[in-house]
């Protein structure tokens, strides 16, 4: 049990932080913290990729005469993608949110579905008239 | 050196820095970059063709990207499945890009028109890059970059609830995508290779490791989200319905598609058709949640009102028929489901474009404003009931064709239980179009404004995608030749 806790930490703290992030996007009402789970989330994934390329005394993949071991590299550039990919969406995200302030007036979300239902009542009204 | 050996890489390389230079040449002059937008979509069509050809000629191209062997360095790889799945959507791209100038100049704010074909052609970027790859991790890159430009391109929808049905879609689709990235990383940890066809080769060995079952889990839920299986289809409406009618017809018809596409490569090609069967019964329960899609999507589509919105929840519908036909794993079905990606992006192609001339002639969204409209705009009419029929199933038209394999699949498969599921999606389908078709043609419109039917340019590109709707019905045997080969590679025997 201990064994199962303490040698595989690097997964329990990646679950954790991914399930933080999964819960904030999913519950969380306000539009801002739902990126913000988003990120974490992202965050996360990036932190199992890095810990899964490292290996045990292993130095940086360079020539050096004093380096035995190497860490693999190959999941540390790969997350360097993903790096880039999490910034474009949080770029995206917030030029939507800020979009959706302006026209909306809020970032709540229930407050935006409340504008929403009230907008499709008044077309239906129109619509039997 | 031979221009033609390179046709890999340039169906990539081509509309990914034509997409940063229609920004600069829209600066010079707004209308050029429509004409580049429809220039690149058109050198990919040719490009992406005569890559079928040579597959249908020589066999697998394997492409080696800057020279680097297979399992270290991107290999592209083109078969008969995704040299298919490349001429549809490159075609399919390339209509809508002749319909898009007049359609986009009307919905789209004119200061920002080079702008919005910039991220439509990097959309269509992340399309073929997702088709050709044969590296699992440049599958995910491409699924973002694919990704990200459909949410800007939703965005810009007319109606400020474009702006939240886009955002709701972003957080979704970001957890599709990093659920197929978690998944990969799996994949990776065990077997320390990204390439498709290496993996392949590993991980039999594998089948029953911990790693490998969450390593599939993920990619089944990323995937099915990517591609709006039916639980998981809740932004798909609110975005088709919301954004430009170009846009919503360009997604329909292509995006859905290159997902259906993924997922095949994923579930019969990185693991082989033994593990779907023997190792997890994913088949079972995707076949299920397909039949289930395909009777909640025609329900669903018969309580809109909203025609877009309406076409949307067919497409929930039409997703389940591709699915469905993939999970009974057998030859006939397969090739079923391989023809539907080309049909369902005939069909709906055709509609979407119909939806977008009567928005662009009258501003009607709602299914009561085409009352009478058969007399008013004859020819987009006409291309609508086509479209309509094939959805239904009619003999002599594509949604038969693939609907009949189906069926034959289903029986061959010892599932007869299946038939009924067509069947009634067929009537259900028949009941949301009939009713459209009826209003056109049997109801008396108000004679206050006279329309006339949508310009040349419009008219032209849905006529083509309904003709063809009929073309493919009778020749069948054109595209049925290249999905039996493809669906006798993914099955690899069976």
């Amino acid at each position: 049990m201990i064994e199962l806790i303490i040698g595989k930490y690097n997964f329990w703290i990646y679950i954790t932080l991914m399930m933080i992030g999964f819960y904030a996007m999913i519950v969380k009402g306000n539009l801002i913290k739902k990126i913000v789970g988003m990120n974490i989330f992202q965050t996360a994934v990036i932190l199992f990729y890095i810990s899964m390329g490292k290996v045990k005394d292993g130095t940086a993949p360079i020539i050096w005469e004093k380096a035995v071991v190497y860490d693999n590299p190959i999941p540390h550039v790969l997350m360097l993608t993903a790096i880039v990919v999490s910034v474009g969406t949080t770029a995206v995200a917030l030029a939507l949110v800020t979009r959706i302030y302006k026209e909306y007036g809020t970032m709540e979300e229930d407050a935006i579905l409340d504008i929403e239902r009230r907008q499709a009542e008044e077309l239906r009204k129109k619509g039997s008239e | 050196m031979d221009i033609a050996a390179h046709f890999p890489v340039l169906v990539i390389v081509i509309p990914l820095i034509t997409a940063l230079i229609i920004p600069l040449a829209g600066r010079i002059n707004r209308s050029y970059a429509w004409y580049i937008a429809l220039a690149v979509t058109f050198l990919c069509f040719l490009m992406s063709a005569s890559l079928l050809n040579t597959v249908i000629n020589t066999g697998r191209i394997s492409y080696r990207l800057g020279g680097w062997e297979p399992p270290w360095g991107i290999e592209y790889v083109i078969d008969y499945l995704n040299g298919f799945v490349l001429v549809v959507v490159s075609f399919i791209a390339f209509i809508i890009t002749i319909y898009s100038k007049k359609s986009a100049e009307q919905e789209i704010e004119n200061s920002r028109i080079h702008i919005f074909y910039s991220i439509y052609v990097l959309f269509f970027t992340g399309l073929m890059g997702v088709t050709i790859t044969g590296d699992i991790f440049n599958i995910y890159v491409f699924i973002e970059i694919m990704s990200l430009a459909s949410y800007a391109l939703i965005a810009v929808g007319k109606k400020r609830n474009a702006l939240v049905a886009s955002y709701n879609y972003l957080i979704l689709g970001t957890i599709a995508a990093t659920f197929i990235l978690l998944g990969i990383g799996y994949l990776y940890m065990i077997t320390g290779s990204l390439n498709i066809g290496d993996l392949r080769e590993r991980l039999p060995q594998l089948y029953h490791s911990k790693v490998v079952l969450t390593a599939f889990a993920l990619f089944t839920v990323g995937l099915s989200l990517k591609l709006a299986l039916f639980p998981l289809h809740a932004w798909l409406p609110n975005a088709y319905s919301h954004a430009p009618s170009v846009v919503s017809a360009l997604m329909a018809a292509t995006a859905t598609k290159v997902g259906a596409y993924a997922m095949l490569r994923i579930m019969f090609t990185v693991f082989k058709v033994e593990f779907d069967i023997q190792v997890v019964p994913v088949t079972k329960i995707l076949l299920v949640l397909a039949c289930i899609a395909i009777i909640a999507g025609s329900v669903l589509a018969i309580a809109q009102t909203n025609m877009k919105r309406m076409l949307a929840y067919s497409s929930v519908g039409q997703i389940g028929y591709i699915v469905l036909g993939a999970m009974l794993v057998n030859q006939t079905a397969m090739t079923g489901s391989i023809l539907h990606i080309l049909n369902h992006a005939l069909m709906k192609g055709a509609l979407f474009l119909v939806v977008g001339c009567v928005i662009y002639k009258t501003g009607i969204e709602d299914i009561s404003g085409l009352k009478g409209m058969g007399k008013k705009m004859p020819y987009s009419m006409a291309a609508f009931t086509i479209a309509g029929l094939s959805m239904i199933g009619t003999p002599l038209t594509v949604g038969f064709v693939s609907k009949w394999y189906l069926a034959i699949g289903a029986l061959k498969a010892d599932m007869w239980y299946i038939i009924p599921v067509i069947l009634l999606s067929s009537l259900l389908t028949a009941v949301y179009f009939w009713r459209i078709i009826e209003m056109i043609y049997f109801y008396k419109g108000s004679d206050k404004e006279a329309y006339n039917d949508a310009p040349a340019g419009m008219l032209m590109p849905t006529l083509i995608l309904a003709g063809l709707c009929v073309f493919f019905g009778i020749a069948a045997f054109i595209p049925v030749s290249i999905a039996k080969k493809a669906a006798e590679m993914l099955l690899g025997g069976i």
